[in-house]
């Protein structure tokens, strides 16, 4: 199995979300961007996982499991993370009528 | 007669009592009640001075040393607080409490208009001084001597601003103090000197360990030692306090700013005369010093027209005389010298207060004038105190004035013929400014106002008894000291003081040479005492010269001292403060303070809100760090 | 145990305070409890048990540090002048009206326990813990019952003096670790294993805060505002009390611990102090507000203090031992004079005072022992400290080798002491030149408007002014069993100071 293939695949969409989050005023397009920054983790998580447990000695069955253990909290806190995330931007909609975050500085005085 | 000295204690609180009772109850004590226990602490204190004088003299006290308890002991250091009563000050005994004595009579006359509270305090201020004074010459080591010392500073600084409404007192006041605290400075690190090299500052070990002490450290001992004589005892370059400190009552004028506290030098150095005639240096410096002081003083009391200034001036002047004694090694001379000198000082103060106390509290002697038919006692008695300081035989100013000159004489060299032939002139001086005094306030015409003439009178007794008995003092307490030559059995003070001041070899002079110098001077001060009379005899006003006029303003030494001294120390205060402090040090401090606000406001710009630069600081620096962990980092 | 209640009365005391609802109470129980705790000092001084003067309990054990406390003589002497200040300060202020007065005697009484503590620790963290526990009720009596410009003044104290704790925090820290048992105790502390050129620079770590502290110049500059600004009651804990700490920590816990860095030293911090004499004596005879003057003149004699301490023998440093304790009772009477003209008169300037003396003659008597023992007149308590510090810097061998000035002078240590100790005469000369300044100002001269309608002090400065003129006069003429009574303490302190038999190199 070829590793580097996945590596380069999570590469490109944490790149991709990466400049989502720069560029991109809208809430929830940043949003989405984390999502897939998250998820390009999740996926070379995954596939270190496997890799290990192929190479692992045939007595340790469970070797490379942490890294899928991994994915399933990091997807437990996108999932926290996007209900009190979307609350938020609600929350903004509603105040400023707007998801845009430039508007987001008032803490700043 | 262990037992006498036993009591010595007494001598000193005696008038510390009444000054305790004095202070406390002057709201209560009526004035004669204040007067009768001022006086009489001082009458006995001089009672047992005189049983302690004649236990001395019979050579039944020993070393005289008393020990009571320690004052100080810390490591090297002990402090004891002891008296020692022997032939030296058992004299200084009897003259600070005999001559107190009458001026604290005098005084209950002279300061009778007061209010009774500061009729008391006057009082209580007088006894603590006769107490610090008492203290000062009967300390056992250096260290008591010094807290007599600084304690008769502090009276005369609380008695010279006796009338503490008026400020130009006040700062006289304050100046006498100052300038005696820089004197004390001086007499402070020879203490400190003592202590460091000999180990001790009890009269006994040091004089008796002189072997142990390098030339250079009694030099420096005695030189500073000598600076705080300068301090107390008013002379070059310290002694512009002394004619201030005429604005305190005239009575104190005459017990602590002529008679007692400013002779203090004298006593010291006196007293550690063994330290003194080891070091040449200091006794040049000191006969220089003396010289200068009694000269340029006499020069100045040429042109003075205050009649206290007058006699402060020749104070000065007298005082730069023993210390030429001093110098010249001559301390029997010094000392005989403070006590005649006490004797007619005293004399001339209390009759110019009795002048002063007549005129209504006038001081200028050009409106004074014709006085003497007026006040007959005050005018005899000044007369024989001022024929007792010019020096005519046989008052006793002649005797002590005769020995200081004689013993300037004796020495080899060309320095002290010129010290010699100096001291005359000013000798010759002071028998001038004198009678130039005496002549325009007694004779003439009087120049006052009609009230003051209307209200002329003679002093009440109270002020003329001590005026008799000090001019009796006058006359005969020179006799104490006629030469060998004179009379068989004299000169009786030198063999009294022989255990404290060690007798030199005999004089080196002739008796005829000592005849001459003896007639020369007595000729010459009696011309003096003529051209004053024909130049004062008639009351002329004195012209106004260039020399004159210098004179009057004393040399002009007071200003140059604020010139170069005060101004400069003032204005340097005044630099530190504006300068230094405020845009200096703490502008630093606050500066830190303002700095680390600044910063803080900077930084605080990086945060600006915007979430999206908050990501792309992050993103940046994970690249800068992925960088510099795989790139740079080796 | 008596170490203890020493600490424990006015912690106790205070925290009930706040708990006051009637002021006048609040008052009288700050009054019981230093009275109080006055007995418990007395009874320190006095008892022959040496048992008692200690006391060791469990702090925090995981860290090596224990709740251990020591009266030696000169922790008595500190302890007994701290207990005998209360008194007299809540005396002398006693008709004077506070805002929330159990808070402020409260606030006031902590402070005493933590002077007692500072005085009595002898483990590092437990001084460190007392040395912020009397430094933060300061902040608040300054900065809620100051002057006008007290807010930022007071900020000023707390945060100059707090980063000068943080050095010497670091500096305890540092030697903490370099102790052969891990332990906090001040005997372990003098046998921490520091080499010269550690000392060196640990030197200026504890010296820095405790320069800030006392103040030695150039760190002096938060006084005068902070003495001005304070409330007088604190000002009089201040000067009298707080100054005492930054000496006393030199004594216990720099002179011992540092032998070595304080011989590399001496030099430097004596020239500090000398400059601060005089500088500080100049700067008080320009000055006009009395608080100010005061306070000047308080770092002139902190200065010489600190010189004295520097010397590093015995006649020095019993010389400031007693001098603490004979200053701290000066300016408290000095404070108490300010404290009755200002109330009295609305001003402390003296250009606008003068002739109180004829209004008012037992507080001139009074005012005038006092300053006369503040310019060390002999019979006066101040005499007898001066002349035994300067004797000490005189014949002081701590100023070690030799200096050219100039390119030109050579100068060694003997020259050294003799020009600290001329120096530092000077500044005596100095200080009759202010002190008698403001006496003229304040009580000669004639009344003006503001003097002419005045009474005489009250009963309660009255009694307080006799007691301290009583110590004065007391400790003036018979010192020796003050001096006696740090004799032992000393002897122990110069033998840990003692490099010619040092190890540590």
């Amino acid at each position: 199995m070829e590793i580097n293939y996945y590596i380069f695949l999570s590469l490109a969409l944490f790149a991709i979300g990466i400049t989502g989050v720069l560029t991109r005023r809208n809430a929830i397009i940043i949003f989405m961007c984390i999502e897939l920054m998250l998820n390009a983790v999740n996926l070379l998580l995954v596939a270190f996982s496997k890799m290990h447990h192929l190479k692992a000695a045939a007595g340790a069955v469970t070797a490379g499991t942490e890294g899928q253990l991994f994915v399933f909290f990091i997807m437990v806190v996108a999932a926290a993370e996007v209900a009190v995330g979307l609350a938020i931007i609600v929350m903004m909609y509603r105040n400023i009528h707007s998801v845009d975050v430039n508007f987001l500085n008032r803490l700043k005085n | 007669m262990e037992h006498i000295l036993q009591f010595a204690w007494l001598i000193p609180l005696l008038p510390l009592l009444g000054f305790l009772i004095n202070g406390l109850g002057r709201k209560w004590l009526s004035k004669s009640v204040i007067a009768t226990i001022g006086s009489g602490v001082i009458l006995a204190s001089f009672v047992f001075s005189l049983i302690l004088f004649l236990d001395v003299r019979g050579g039944q006290t020993g070393s005289g040393v008393v020990h009571y308890f320690d004052f100080i002991r810390v490591g090297n250091i002990h402090i004891p607080f002891d008296f020692q009563v022997d032939a030296l000050s058992s004299i200084f005994l009897l003259i600070i409490t005999g001559v107190g004595f009458l001026i604290h009579v005098y005084s209950a006359s002279y300061m009778h208009s007061e209010p009774t509270e500061h009729y008391g305090r006057y009082f209580a201020y007088l006894n603590l001084f006769v107490f610090s004074m008492l203290l000062l010459v009967m300390g056992a080591n250096f260290v008591v001597m010094f807290i007599g010392w600084e304690g008769v500073g502090l009276c005369s600084y609380l008695l010279i601003g006796f009338w503490f409404k008026n400020n130009d007192y006040n700062y006289a006041a304050r100046k006498a103090f100052v300038m005696n605290r820089i004197g004390d400075l001086g007499f402070l690190l020879a203490v400190f000197w003592l202590f460091a090299k000999v180990g001790s500052v009890n009269y006994s070990d040091v004089f008796s360990s002189l072997q142990t002490l390098s030339g250079t450290d009694i030099t420096i001992i005695t030189l500073l030692l000598f600076v705080g004589a300068t301090g107390k005892s008013a002379q070059i370059p310290l002694y512009t306090w002394l004619p201030d400190a005429m604005a305190g009552p005239t009575p104190v004028s005459a017990l602590i700013h002529a008679a007692t506290m400013v002779t203090a030098g004298i006593y010291m150095i006196a007293r550690s005369n063994v330290l003194f005639t080891a070091s040449p240096v200091t006794q040049t410096v000191i006969t220089v010093i003396g010289l200068a002081t009694a000269l340029l003083a006499a020069s100045i009391a040429l042109r003075q027209n205050d009649i206290k200034k007058v006699l402060a001036y020749s104070t000065v002047s007298q005082l730069g005389y023993m210390f030429i004694a001093l110098g010249t090694g001559a301390y029997v001379a010094a000392v005989f010298h403070v006590m005649t000198h006490a004797f007619f000082k005293a004399l001339l103060f209390l009759g110019s207060g009795s002048v002063i106390h007549a005129m209504g509290g006038e001081q200028d002697i050009r409106r004074m004038g014709g006085l003497k038919g007026k006040m007959p006692i005050t005018y005899w008695t000044f007369l024989i105190g001022c024929i007792a300081i010019a020096g005519i035989p046989p008052f006793s100013g002649f005797f002590s004035k005769d020995a200081i000159l004689l013993s300037a004489f004796t020495h080899e060299g060309m320095f002290h013929q010129v010290v010699y032939y100096l001291a005359l002139g000013g000798a010759m001086l002071t028998a001038f400014y004198m009678f130039r005094l005496f002549f325009t306030t007694f004779h003439g015409p009087f120049r006052g106002t009609h009230e003051q003439e209307h209200h002329l009178h003679e002093s009440p007794a109270a002020m003329t008894i001590p005026l008799v008995v000090l001019a009796i003092l006058s006359i005969v307490g020179g006799w104490v000291g006629i030469p060998e030559m004179m009379m068989k059995g004299g000169d009786r003070i030198t063999h009294f003081l022989a255990t404290v001041i060690p007798m030199h070899e005999g004089h080196a002079v002739s008796h005829s040479t000592e005849w001459m110098l003896m007639g020369t001077s007595t000729a010459l001060v009696l011309l003096m005492i003529g051209l004053a009379r024909s130049r004062y005899g008639k009351y002329k006003e004195e012209k106004e010269t260039a020399l004159g006029k210098t004179l009057g303003n004393k040399w002009y030494v007071d200003e140059l001292y604020d010139k170069v001294i005060v101004h400069p120390i003032t204005s340097l205060g005044n630099w530190l403060e504006e300068g230094m402090e405020r845009t200096g040090i703490d502008a630093i401090v606050n500066n830190v303070g303002r700095g680390v606000q600044y910063l803080s406001r900077q930084i605080r710009l990086v945060q600006s809100g915007q979430v999206g630069s908050y990501v792309l600081l992050m993103v940046v620096s994970i690249l800068l760090f992925f960088v510099y962990q795989f790139f740079i980092k080796k | 145990m008596i170490a203890f209640l020493l600490i424990l009365v006015p912690l106790v005391a205070g925290t009930l305070a706040f708990f006051l609802r009637n002021g006048q109470g609040a008052r009288g129980l700050a009054m019981l409890s230093s009275l109080g705790t006055l007995g418990v000092a007395l009874a320190a001084v006095l008892t022959n048990d040496a048992g008692s003067l200690a006391f060791s309990a469990e702090w925090l054990p995981m860290l090596g540090a224990k709740f251990s406390l020591q009266a030696d003589g000169i922790s008595r002497l500190l302890t007994l002048l701290t207990a005998a200040a209360y008194p007299l300060i809540l005396a002398s202020t006693w008709t004077h009206e506070y805002k929330n007065p159990n808070r402020f005697f409260g606030l006031l009484l902590l402070t005493q326990a933590g002077l007692m503590g500072v005085f009595l620790a002898t483990d590092a963290l437990l001084f460190y813990f007392f040395w912020e526990l009397a430094l933060v009720p300061v902040y608040f009596l300054c900065s809620t019952w100051g002057g006008e410009r007290r807010i930022p003044v007071t900020f000023k104290f707390f945060i100059y003096t707090f980063a000068g704790s943080l050095l010497m925090l670091v500096g305890i820290i540092y030697v903490y670790s370099k102790t052969p048992d891990s332990s906090f105790a001040q005997t372990s502390f003098y046998e921490a294993a520091l080499s010269g050129g550690t000392q060196s620079w640990l030197f200026w770590l504890f010296f820095g805060a405790f320069a800030i502290k006392m103040p030695v110049f150039p760190f002096h500059t938060w006084q005068p505002d902070t003495y001005e600004q304070a409330p007088t009651a604190v000002t009089m804990v201040l000067s009298g009390l707080m100054v005492k700490m930054g000496l006393f920590a030199v004594i216990r816990w720099l002179l011992p611990l540092l032998p070595i860095g304080v011989n590399n030293w001496a030099v430097s911090a004596s020239f500090l102090s000398v400059i601060g004499i005089i500088y500080a004596s100049l700067i008080a005879m320009r000055q006009d507000d009395l608080k100010r003057l005061i306070a000047y003149s308080s770092i002139a004699h902190i200065g010489l203090m600190s010189l004295a301490l520097f010397a590093g023998n015995e006649t020095g440093i019993q010389g400031v031992v007693i001098q603490m304790f004979n200053h701290g009772i000066n300016i408290i009477g000095l404070w108490i004079v300010v404290e009755w003209i200002e109330q009295q008169f609305g001003t402390r300037r003296m250009s606008e005072l003068g002739g109180i003396a004829q209004q008012a003659p037992a507080l001139a008597i009074l005012f005038v022992i006092v300053a006369l023992a503040n310019i060390a007149l002999p019979l006066t308590n101040g005499f007898v400290g001066e002349f035994l510090m300067f004797n000490g810097v005189f014949t002081s061998t701590a100023y070690d080798g030799n200096y050219t000035v100039l390119g030109r002078w050579h100068v060694n240590a003997a020259h050294l002491s003799l020009v600290f100790a001329v120096l530092a005469g000077i500044g005596i000369i100095l200080s009759a030149v202010y002190t008698l300044r403001a006496i003229q100002k304040v009580l000669y001269g004639n009344v003006g408007e503001r003097t002419g309608m005045v009474k005489d002090i009250r009963w309660n400065e009255k009694i307080a002014l006799i007691v301290i003129v009583g110590v004065i006069l007391v400790l003036g003429v018979y010192p020796q069993p003050m001096i006696e009574e740090a004799k032992q303490a000393v002897f122990d302190l110069l033998k840990e100071t003692d490099i010619s038999t040092m190890i540590k190199k």
